[in-house]
């Protein structure tokens, strides 16, 4: 390769990854501004235009602390519900024989097709107005509750343990559940940790459906409560970008800090094969 | 035509088989030689029922229907109006306006994504030195939620923001979100940028697969770097490119967060109105959940006949 085609990849890297970042630097500085300065000094950290009141002023007006609550107890709620259903169903894909076994698992790649913007209708007629759960955990739990794309990689994870050790388990008389926890779990912990991390995201991040089913202030998910803020009231806040920009900060930093942190388990293959199958 | 297969089972029963076995299957039980896997599975299953195939026929089964919310616990005759409701969908013309806006999300934003994500994974896959720096600061938008990003590109392109301070007189009067010309390309623009990790790391495992040899054979054979780019790398990739067109066309036909938010729901004068979003104001808003369950039908079959034209073209004959 020669030194030209060397710099000019550089360069094209270089130029997309300040693409992505300075949008991400661009909205600590904006939260951090005591007046909006969208000139292009106002990229650069001014210490006469610094100030905290921008997250005090979002905190007053949508209340952080229960919105990241709520965005809490929706995404840990989907999180259980994945892990513990789906690594059953991961390991029964995987290491047992039974009926309906192939069609299960054509379930698991086909629901992943399924567009959301057609369930979204009956969805709601479903849960929010027949079974009453509107404004409800559970109501927002429902629908996201196991993770398919968790169960296939469960799944793989569990095709990987060589079967014999199993049968050599069960003659010596262990149930199918002690094998379970006793043998299969502990040797798929990696999947545990890359599951988490890919089913917080989902939930962390989700809109339309909390959006839907949420219209009790105190239960919304901060993505909810913060574009309700966006699209309603900011109109009237003194410092409006910079209170959206703190909001906005304090939404994308669990998120972020969790991926730069468990970076390498986010894997593409991992990623991939739930849509791949 | 997936959807349709998902929602063959029917509602309410297991998947037991509905006949015993087969007698040349006599060796074998009639549930598999480990039955407990029915009951390990049986809560995955009845999720994917009741939240997946139920509401799937219910949907279809609603657009074909007088369908209005009425108090919990009435009992109300629904009436089945036939197409109806497809045609009250397909009369107005805020409906098909925003069939119109995804179609040009679509032209913008699927080839954008293809191009560009195809050319950095292919520069990252080359690269030592701060590889892991770029692929997390390529994948960051694509983990961070949409209504926290729209905060800074409103703040970006607003009239007087960063990007109009640097265009200065080239800047578009009114400015981008609030233009009707420039609302969806800049929705097209923003969705781009924060899906684009995602599919460059698609393109990155499917670079894996492609030989060395071919690109040791296409050199000894005097092709440059960009030859071989067209000639090994792209027909190399050709199984992602064909998930990246379907996957970048179901994001684009689930568009909502972006025009509900950026556009403050569509604005300026429904130019960035998507169906979704027409199905959350005429559904839920207005009270018409059949009107919104057609518009639903119809994206669906719009978004299967794409997904078909795209395999026909991508796929060629051997995928």
């Amino acid at each position: 390769m020669n030194r030209g085609q060397h710099i000019l990849r550089g360069i094209v890297l270089a130029l997309g990854a300040f693409v992505f970042l300075f949008p991400f630097y661009y909205m600590i500085i904006g939260s951090l501004q005591a007046s909006p300065d969208p000139s292009l000094g106002g990229a650069f950290p001014n210490p006469a235009n610094l100030t905290l009141d921008n997250y005090a002023a979002i905190n007053s007006r949508i209340g952080l602390v229960q919105g990241l609550v709520n965005s809490g107890i929706f995404a840990g709620g989907v999180i259980l519900c994945t892990v513990v259903f789906g690594v059953l169903v991961g390991y029964a894909l995987a290491q047992l024989q039974w009926r309906g076994r192939g069609v299960t698992f054509a379930l698991a790649l086909l629901v992943q097709v399924v567009p959301f913007q057609l369930l979204m209708i009956p969805l709601y007629v479903l849960i929010a107005r027949d079974y009453g759960l509107a404004d409800n955990y559970l109501g927002m739990i429902l629908p996201f509750a196991i993770n398919s794309t968790a169960v296939i990689i469960f799944r793989q994870y569990f095709l990987q343990v060589p079967r014999e050790l199993f049968d050599a388990a069960r003659i010596d008389g262990a149930g199918e559940l002690k094998l379970l926890w006793n043998i299969a779990l502990p040797l798929v912990r990696p999947a545990l940790l890359t599951v988490v991390l890919l089913t917080f995201i989902g939930p962390w991040n989700e809109f339309l459906w909390p959006f839907l089913v949420t219209k009790e202030a105190s239960l919304q998910p901060l993505a909810v409560s913060l574009a309700n803020y966006l699209s309603t009231v900011a109109a009237s806040a003194a410092n409006p970008f910079g209170a959206i920009l703190a909001g906005a900060c304090v939404l994308a930093a669990p998120a972020v800090l969790i991926f730069i942190l468990f970076q390498r388990h986010f894997v593409s293959t991992n990623i991939g094969s739930g849509v791949k199958g | 035509m997936s959807t349709v297969a998902t929602s063959t089972p029917p509602a309410g029963r297991s998947t037991l088989p509905a006949g015993g076995a087969p007698a040349r299957r006599r060796r074998r039980p009639l549930l598999g030689k480990n039955p407990i896997g029915i009951l390990f599975s049986a809560p995955y299953l009845i999720f994917v029922l009741a939240v997946f195939a139920y509401p799937l026929v219910f949907a279809v089964w609603m657009s074909f229907h007088d369908y209005f919310f009425a108090a919990p616990g009435a009992q109300i005759e629904r009436q089945f109006v036939g197409l109806e409701n497809f045609q009250e969908v397909l009369a107005d013309p805020a409906v098909i306006r925003s069939f119109g806006n995804v179609g040009i999300f679509l032209l913008i934003n699927v080839p954008l994504t293809v191009v560009l994500s195809l050319v950095l994974a292919t520069a990252l896959n080359k690269v030592v030195r701060f590889r892991t720096f770029l692929r997390v600061s390529y994948f960051v938008p694509y983990v961070t939620a949409s209504v926290a990003v729209v905060g800074v590109w409103l703040f970006l392109f607003s009239g007087s923001g960063l990007i109009n301070q640097l265009l200065g007189p080239l800047a578009p009067s009114p400015s981008w979100l609030i233009n009707s010309t420039w609302a969806m390309p800049t929705i097209a623009l923003f969705v781009t940028w924060k899906q684009l990790g995602f599919f460059i790391l698609l393109y990155l495992a499917a670079l894996q697969n492609v030989s060395e040899e071919l690109y040791e054979a296409a050199a000894t054979d005097g092709a440059g770097k960009v030859r071989s780019f067209f000639s090994v790398t792209i027909p190399g990739v050709r199984p992602a490119t064909v998930l990246v067109l379907l996957l970048a066309t179901v994001t684009g036909a689930n568009l909502f967060t972006e025009p509900y938010l950026l556009t403050g729901g569509g604005g300026p004068n429904g130019a960035s109105a998507s169906p979704v979003l027409l199905m959350y104001q005429r559904g839920i808003e207005q009270g018409s959940p059949d009107v919104a369950a057609a518009i639903g039908v119809i994206l669906v079959i719009g978004v299967l006949i794409l997904a078909f034209i795209q395999r026909k073209l991508a796929g060629g004959d051997e995928s």
